[in-house]
């Protein structure tokens, strides 16, 4: 069965429409039930004594202070909980050369970052356990810190973990063509060198888990905020060596993610461990300071880069030294290679040159972990390419949306492989840029900044284009050894009423999941949307999959969810066939009626179907089929990502007194293939824009040289804020894959990928006159000066 | 983290809120709006307060002209502040101040006396008060007393405020003729504190400039108010520069907020002579 896209009007075309979110109501009338909410007989609460060093040697454990607090159950070290609970080593047989030591739920013998869970205390209430925690006396003899990014590899630096030999967890080198002698020959070679900071996710909804151990039933039941119910199920059976079966991961609402919870912390390892030992339920939710120490941190990178042109613009070569440091474990089971490997993928993406070299260095050093942040390595590699590539337009006195045009690759050059091996199946970059263009009126705009630079007001344009990368398949983790699905499925059933289940195995965390699955299956069968209802996040109930990650859930949770419904419509049609003596090729399912497809006369409600088969199943002929539940899984196979594409633009103005940037204006348009619903897909965009444009202005994880976190609350880490925020326009140009019947990509990241480097030309658009630029984001008031030569100290 | 009170009663009045801190053996600690005390204690940065919650002190709130003052009860909301039209008459400065405090949330609860109480050397109203020459008034166990702004702030989160003392009220001197007001200020983001921050009041007697998160607490730029005098705006700027003692931070250092306080400066004394203030 095929739908035609094409025709709006056809029946139930709920596909490509904005349909309210069925979880909306309960959510905003605070009906939601996040990990907090829930609350169970005997639960007791665990607090972390967390290190106070970057690096240090663990002694003696005083705990009987501590033990004395009223309501304090026990106290565990690490050495107690290492008992119940193996190590994980984070590296990916795909990722050549990763190394990572062992990782403990609680240091043992020695801690490697500020924030490290060193030991546990468990009493009946989050006060007393706090209370009992600033009680306990850890003996800690301090070791010297690694800090620095670009000396973690001097042989003066100290190495972080003797058995690894060096500081290096990981390094690739990829290279194409013939680059040295590419820049040898160009008519122009630019260079930079640019930073990204260290962000972290500031999910509204902290860290949280609950995990209950029934001795009775030899299960564990873990309601956790994760992204990834499947992969921690396989993860707890494994480290706490129970049977995969016998643990059951319940992910109801989830307060965002953006990547952040889709890693394996040892806090709520350690949670789990403490729940099978002590056979009660045991709360965990991480406080904002926690977050800050323990979230995963991203995006800490240093890059050198340069770029060759010849006199017509055309881009002849790009060479990249990326750097980053990941804080001294490899994050399991994703790696924090993944990040800078995603640089060296998506540098110069969108453009159709031959020479690339590209390398990036991945250190360890005694910070926070890093791994996978919404967008991973994108907003780097996108900051890097386009800031590059505006250089260069500057250079020759080229504009920059004309060398874009340039060097983009045609729409209709597809199937194409980039310099960086990344296989395209269908782009739009041209197509974007048009529409860009009309809905900026860019040259309107070039027009306004002259006359407004005439009166001492400095403004600027950027430009970005993009590439992002979604719908992965194995090729992403599952090939490297991890237990992490890249395929998904979907169980859709039709209850007597009529009314349809849908079970599928990819996560809602706030960003419209179950809208999206519940309109594609009401379009399948052929019902109301209202009539579906939507449950995601249980391992024991959903078909397996792999949950939210790398903008995932429409593309494949959403195919697999149209075809389980198209499925379960054939079904209900056979068992109408035989109840109307007709044709089942003859009738259709709209609004919830069987109907005459040629004339839509309706032939019967879908409640009576239900009544017969499920009551008076005696009177249909024996031996027809009358399984109202169908499941069907799916994987995509030609492509190892399908990849999406865009371009963004903003306009800003920067004070040149005191270095301040005034947004005002945002554009985006993108390519996610198809839309299933405008709105949601539009606020994935806004919202990925202003995380972002907080990575551009605003965000920065701040460490002094001794490893010591210098900005942990939201008054000193500034996440972008509404008031600050530009409007934003939104465009679309649709190329569907053609890997799958909906033809989905994903739109979770595009907006993150492309902004900051919008912002970043911008300014330096902005800037260029004086002669100044800046390629250390967040671009501050005071960095702006910096570059400005106005502050000479 | 959940915050460890030592406990919690709620005063009458002003008498029986001093008998309350007095009764705390140390340990008492004024709750006013709780803007910026409830979020120390949630972050376990205040402990075994005993809280002596003052805030339904009726006769601490309210803004009044008596004997030739404006009188601001300590406990005037920043949201009242806002809109008292006493205070817009008397002194705009505060009006100015209160657009750039934090959200609607907090202004909503924080309260004028708690301000100058907390003495952040990034907050407006002190500097706002240290600008505008006012004198703040304590009452303890052994009466009232009043201290002139000048002698109130002593450094970060230290004011003049002695053990078992409460602050009444604010006194302003009424506006003259011609008086004009500017608050100017430079933040990361809206509602955020000033990277730097200026209170600029011009009278017939001349200009009174203070700054504020440019060192431990606000400071009256007398060199620059010397030059300001003469006329000399240049010099002003230049005396301001070298009068403040700046912070280095997370979001700016002290050179910039040197430079931008000069900045600062030359913008507000735009805003003096175009009458926009
Ligand atoms: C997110 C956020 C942003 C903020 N941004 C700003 C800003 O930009 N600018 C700004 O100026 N402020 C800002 N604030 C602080 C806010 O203005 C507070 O309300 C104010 O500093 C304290 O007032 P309060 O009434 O809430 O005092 P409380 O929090 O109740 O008390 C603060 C301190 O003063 C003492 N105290 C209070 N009242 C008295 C009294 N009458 N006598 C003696 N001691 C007393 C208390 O014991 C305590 O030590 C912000 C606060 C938050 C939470």
């Amino acid at each position: 069965m095929t739908i035609s896209f094409g025709n709006p009007d056809r029946p139930n075309s709920y596909i490509g429409k904005t349909v309210p979110r069925p979880n909306a109501p309960r959510l905003v009338q605070g009906r939601g039930k996040y990990v907090d909410d829930i609350v169970l007989p005997r639960m007791a609460h665990v607090v972390f004594v967390r290190s106070p060093h970057a690096h240090a040697r663990i002694g003696a454990i005083e705990t009987a202070e501590a033990q004395g607090v009223k309501g304090v159950l026990r106290i565990f070290t690490g050495a107690e909980i290492a008992e119940v609970c193996t190590p994980w080593v984070a590296v990916l047989a795909h990722l050549k050369g990763l190394k990572s030591p062992p990782q403990h739920a609680l240091a043992v013998d020695r801690t490697c970052w500020v924030g490290e869970p060193v030991a546990a205390v468990v009493a009946t209430s989050r006060a007393a356990a706090e209370e009992a925690a600033a009680l306990v006396d850890v003996d800690y003899t301090p070791l010297p810190a690694v800090t620095d990014m670009m000396t973690a590899l001097d042989a003066a630096t100290p190495v972080l973990h003797p058995d690894m030999g060096d500081n290096l967890a990981f390094r690739r080198l990829h290279e194409e063509g013939d680059v040295d002698a590419a820049f040898a020959s160009a008519h122009k070679v630019v260079e930079a060198r640019f930073k990204t900071a260290r962000h972290t996710g500031v999910t509204l909804e902290p860290r949280s888990i609950l995990v209950d151990w029934n001795p009775a039933e030899g299960q564990m039941t873990a309601w956790h905020a994760t992204q990834a119910p499947h992969m921690m199920q396989t993860v707890f059976a494994k480290h706490l060596d129970l049977p995969e079966g016998r643990v059951r991961v319940i992910c109801d609402d989830v307060g965002g993610s953006y990547g952040i919870k889709v890693h394996v912390y040892p806090d709520e390892v350690a949670t789990a461990a403490i729940a099978r030992i002590m056979a009660r339920p045991v709360k965990f939710v991480a406080d904002r300071l926690e977050s800050f120490t323990t979230d995963i941190h991203a995006r800490d990178h240093e890059i050198g880069g340069r770029i060759a042109v010849d006199a017509d613009g055309k881009i002849l070569a790009m060479d990249i030294d990326d750097w980053t440091a990941i804080g001294a474990y490899s994050v399991y089971p994703r790696t924090s290679a993944i990040e800078g490997n995603q640089v060296v993928n998506l540098c110069g993406g969108p453009y159709d040159f031959a020479h690339y070299r590209a390398q990036t260095s991945v250190v360890f050093q005694n910070k926070t972990p890093t791994c996978q942040y919404r967008a991973v390595g994108h907003p780097i590699a996108v900051a890097v390419t386009e800031g590059l590539v505006d250089m260069a337009a500057a250079a020759i006195g080229m504009d920059p949306v004309e060398i874009r045009r340039r060097n983009m690759y045609a729409d209709d050059a597809y199937p194409v492989t980039s310099p960086a091996k990344m296989r395209f199946e269908g782009l739009s970059h041209h197509a974007s840029m048009d529409k860009l263009m009309a809905l900026m009126d860019y040259e309107g705009l070039r027009a306004e900044q002259a006359a407004l630079r005439e009166k001492g007001i400095h403004r600027g344009i950027g430009i970005a284009s993009f590439i992002e990368l979604t719908n992965p398949s194995p090729f992403m983790y599952g090939i490297g050894g991890a237990r992490i699905s890249a395929q998904d499925g979907c169980t859709v059933r039709m209850d007597p009423d009529g009314s349809i289940v849908a079970l599928s195995g990819v996560t809602e965390q706030g960003q419209g999941t179950e809208a999206m699955l519940a309109q594609i299956v009401a379009e399948g069968v052929g019902v109301p949307p209202a009539r579906v209802r939507v449950i995601t996040g249980d391992t024991q109930v959903t078909p397996y999959g792999g949950g939210t990650w790398a903008s995932r859930g429409a593309g494949i949770g959403g195919e697999a969810a149209l075809q389980s419904a198209l499925a379960l419509k054939a079904s209900i049609l056979e068992v109408a066939g035989a109840m109307l003596q007709a044709p089942s090729e003859a009738l259709d399912i709209r609004d919830g009626q069987v109907v005459d497809t040629a004339t839509g006369e309706a032939r019967m409600p879908l409640e009576e179907l239900g009544r017969i088969v499920y009551f008076r199943g005696d009177t249909l002929p024996k031996g027809l089929p009358r399984e109202l539940v169908q499941t069907r899984h799916f994987i995509t196979s030609d492509y190892p990502f399908a990849f999406t594409n865009g371009v963004q633009a903003s306009y800003l103005e920067v004070d040149t007194d005191t270095g301040e940037v005034k947004l005002l204006k945002h554009w985006c348009v993108e390519d996610c293939g198809r839309i299933i619903n405008p709105q949601l897909v539009d606020e994935q965009i806004r919202g990925g824009i202003v995380q972002g444009l907080g990575g551009a202005l605003y965000e920065e994880i701040h460490y002094d040289a001794d490893g010591q976190l210098l900005n942990g609350s939201m008054a000193d880490y500034l996440v972008p804020m509404a008031a600050e925020m530009p409007d934003m326009i939104v465009g679309h140009v649709e190329t569907p894959t053609m890997e799958s019947a909906l033809g989905a990509k994903g739109a979770g990241e595009a907006g993150t990928a492309g902004a900051p480097a919008a912002v970043m030309n911008a300014i330096n658009d902005a800037l260029r006159p004086m002669g100044a630029q800046v390629t250390a984001m967040p671009f501050t008031p005071e960095r702006i000066l910096r570059a400005m030569g106005q502050i000479e100290d | 983290m959940k915050a460890l009170a030592g406990g919690y009663a709620r005063a009458k009045d002003v008498a029986h809120a001093l008998d309350l801190l007095a009764a705390a053996d140390g340990m008492g600690r004024v709750l006013a709006g709780g803007q910026s005390l409830i979020a120390a204690m949630n972050m376990r940065l205040s402990t075994g307060d005993m809280l002596v919650d003052i805030s339904r002190i009726e006769a601490l709130r309210g803004v009044t002209v008596e004997g030739g003052t404006l009188r601001i009860g300590a406990l005037t909301r920043h949201v009242d502040i806002g809109t008292d039209p006493l205070v817009a008459e008397h002194a705009p400065l505060l009006v100015q101040a209160v657009h750039h405090i934090a959200h609607a949330a907090i202004r909503n609860r924080g309260t004028i006396g708690g301000s100058l109480a907390h003495a952040d050397p990034a907050a407006e109203f002190p500097a706002c008060v240290l600008a505008l020459g006012g004198t703040i008034h304590l009452q303890g166990p052994d009466g009232m007393r009043a201290v002139a702004a000048e002698d109130f702030f002593v450094d970060v989160f230290e004011t003049a405020i002695a053990e078992g003392e409460i602050l009444t009220a604010i006194t302003l001197p009424l506006i003259e003729p011609g008086e004009r007001h500017v608050l100017i200020e430079t933040a990361r983001r809206s509602g955020d504190y000033a990277l730097a921050g200026l209170c600029l009041v011009k009278r017939a007697a001349g200009h009174r400039l203070s700054a504020f998160s440019v060192g431990p607490r606000p400071i009256l730029a007398v060199a620059a108010m010397e030059r300001l005098d003469a006329g000399d705006a240049a010099g002003a700027v230049q005396a301001l520069r070298n009068e403040i003692d700046p912070p280095s931070d997370t979001q700016a250092s002290a050179a910039y907020r040197r430079h931008l306080a000069g900045v600062l400066l030359t913008r507000a004394l735009q805003d003096l002579t175009g009458e926009t203030a």
